[in-house]
């Protein structure tokens, strides 16, 4: 039995959430090799292969392989999946992209978004946005399985070795082309690791106001979150959305402001540590799952708050 | 051109579930059903796509049990010209139905596929890539805006670090956000039109695929509950439990 890892990274650096995929791969095997796929991966492979729960790292370089088209990559999978019992990646828009086009392939069931490993072949996974968790157990004999990166710490980044071994492109295709990628840059936390997360919902009424988060955003170091009123409201970018149709965030502190507490909203943020509610209605269900509740008008509750921060001599970052 | 829709039945986004006290699935019984959200998106595009003449035919279709149809009917109501109900009973896997799929992809030759970008009950977010995937045909999963060129399709897709733009050739899978339009209600008249609208009915055994499912759910149960919390009475109040009592700023 081995683990291959498809590492998720911007051929710079590796993104975040493949740490917290290594996690929970080496608990399902000790026997972890992690693929790169990409262009000009150097820098990517060495880091990875420091990562001491890595055992090995195979790299495939090549220029048609800088954007991570699911059909590019999944070709390269297939040919190395053989020698492994497992195949997994991160639950995230890259995972849940390319993962099912190698599941098919290989004819595997495919076992999503797993918060839990209970054994190799068992796993727990939430279902009904969260309502449920589900045991669940894979009797395919390849077993392909995206981990929801928020509910496994990521892994150590220094003081392994593992060997790096370079592989053969394989046929690019001719039927997808990448045009372009609109990124939003900001030197804020990402949402998914930060330690804090402030979110804007409807209530908010326009994009305007979100500068009364960003405020306090800025004050304790936090990402900035949103209901999907709010981005289909156009107030901020889809990235923003936290949810079951948009990202899973679990921070020490969540803070939402003027979320009513939609379950498809409560998906996304309910595992969070401490949960902090600004609402004026007081029989919002956001409150049912706050630790703090606030009822008042965020106008005036958002202010105060930056103001009381602002009396605070340490904020911890 | 032929755009083929599949449509899944599922718990209404509204229902609270309910987790089965033996620990077997979730309550099903008496409560509402509807069309999985993002597939009432993906046949509203499709709607638009012909009303703009760019498609001659739309073909709604779903793999479920009996009452499925209905959502293969609503499909009808807002602008798909036909069915397809395969009929099949009990747990069916996203692999099991792109598998399905595929074999009807084989008979219809449709030259677009839309799907929603995932169900909200499973949440899988599998079947549009797999069966991308046994059809090596190209994907553009999550789009938030589709346009329909000559021989291609340039999708604007939703992803974690923003959009991201690609351009698919024609025959192609699309699996839609909640973000690409806004569906359209069903009129009473259309509603109407759309029971003499044709279905065809084909039985899941008789397209000789293996569907037995690979996975074996061993228990479904609540997810732990959060001990409730307090209300504060002001923001003083507020920032001095985050910083003495909960520890977190
Ligand atoms: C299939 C599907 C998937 C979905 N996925 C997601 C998802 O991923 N993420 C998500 O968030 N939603 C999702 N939704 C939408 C979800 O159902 C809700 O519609 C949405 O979360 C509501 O956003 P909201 O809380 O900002 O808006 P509302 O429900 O309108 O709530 C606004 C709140 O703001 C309060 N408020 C208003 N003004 C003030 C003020 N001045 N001061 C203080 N409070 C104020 C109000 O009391 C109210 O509680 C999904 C829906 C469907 C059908
Ligand atoms: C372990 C396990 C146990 C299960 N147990 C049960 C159970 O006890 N009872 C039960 O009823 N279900 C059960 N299911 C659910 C059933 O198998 C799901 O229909 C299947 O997993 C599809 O997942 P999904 O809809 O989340 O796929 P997704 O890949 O998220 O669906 C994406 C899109 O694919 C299309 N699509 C998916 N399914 C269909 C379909 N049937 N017809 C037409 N289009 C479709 C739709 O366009 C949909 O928007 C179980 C699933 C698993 C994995």
């Amino acid at each position: 039995m081995s683990v291959l890892l498809i590492a998720e990274h911007n051929n710079n650096e590796v993104r975040p959430f493949t740490l917290n995929a290594i996690t929970a791969a080496s608990q399902i095997d000790q026997d972890l090799h992690v693929l790169v796929i990409g262009k000009k991966i150097d820098a990517v492979s060495k880091s990875i292969s420091e990562i001491p729960n890595v055992k090995k790292v195979i790299a495939v370089d090549n220029e048609i392989y800088e954007n991570y088209l699911a059909e590019n990559f999944t070709p390269v999978i297939i040919k190395h999946s053989e020698n492994y019992s497992h195949i997994v990646c991160s639950a995230n828009t890259f995972g849940k992209n390319l993962m099912p086009r190698v599941a098919a392939l290989l004819d595997t069931s495919q076992v999503s978004d797993i918060i839990k490993v209970i054994s190799p072949d068992t796993f727990l996974r939430p279902i009904y946005a969260g309502n449920a968790f589900a045991t669940v157990k894979s009797n395919d004999k390849k077993k392909c399985i995206t981990i929801r990166p928020t509910s496994f710490d990521p892994a150590q980044t220094s003081g392994g070795s593992a060997e790096i071994i370079k592989a053969e492109k394989e046929e690019a295709t001719s039927l997808t082309k990448f045009i372009k990628r609109e990124e939003v840059k900001s030197d804020r936390p990402e949402l998914g690791t930060a330690r804090i997360v402030i979110s804007g919902g409807r209530g908010m009424a326009s994009g305007e106001n979100f500068k009364l988060i960003t405020a306090i955003a800025d004050k304790l170091n936090a990402a900035i979150g949103a209901s999907r009123a709010a981005v289909d409201a156009g107030y901020i970018t889809n990235d923003h959305q936290v949810g079951q149709t948009g990202k899973v965030v679990v921070p020490d502190l969540y803070i939402a402001v003027g979320i009513s507490g939609a379950i498809q909203h409560l998906a996304g943020m309910k595992e969070s540590k401490i949960i902090v509610a600004i609402n004026k209605d007081g029989e919002a269900p956001i409150f049912s799952v706050a630790d703090y509740g606030l009822e008042a008008d965020l106008f005036e509750a958002l202010p105060q708050f930056l103001e009381e921060l602002n009396k605070l001599n340490t904020i911890q970052k | 051109m032929k755009i083929l829709v599949a449509v899944k039945r599922v718990i209404d986004y509204n229902v609270q579930v309910r987790v089965k006290e033996d620990g077997t699935g979730v309550v099903t019984e008496n409560v509402k059903m509807s069309t999985n959200p993002p597939d009432d998106n993906a046949i509203e595009e499709a709607v638009k796509i012909k009303e703009s003449g760019k498609a001659k035919e739309i073909v709604a279709i779903t793999v479920g049990e009996d009452k499925a149809q209905e959502t293969v009917r609503k499909a009808l109501a807002v602008g798909a010209d036909r069915g397809i109900h395969i009929k099949v009973d009990g747990t069916i896997e996203p692999l099991a139905v792109s598998k399905i799929l595929q074999k009807i992809v084989d008979k219809e030759k449709p030259d677009l596929i839309f799907m929603g970008k995932q169900a909200i009950d499973d949440d899988c977010n599998q079947t549009g890539q797999m069966l991308a995937a046994l059809l090596n045909w190209p994907q553009a999963t999550f789009a938030s805006k589709i346009e329909v060129k000559d021989k291609s399709l340039e999708v604007t897709r939703e992803v974690d670090e923003g959009l991201e733009t690609i351009e698919v050739n024609i025959p192609a899978i699309v699996t839609c956000d909640l973000r690409l339009n806004e569906p359209r209600y069903a009129s009473l008249p259309n509603i109407m039109k759309a029971k003499k609208k044709p279905i065809e009915q084909i039985n899941g055994s008789e397209l000789g695929i293996d569907i037995k499912p690979r996975i074996e759910q061993i228990k479904v149960e609540e997810p732990p509950k959060r001990k409730a919390g307090i209300k504060v009475a002001s923001v003083a109040e507020l920032v001095q439990k985050l910083k003495n009592e909960a520890k977190v700023i």
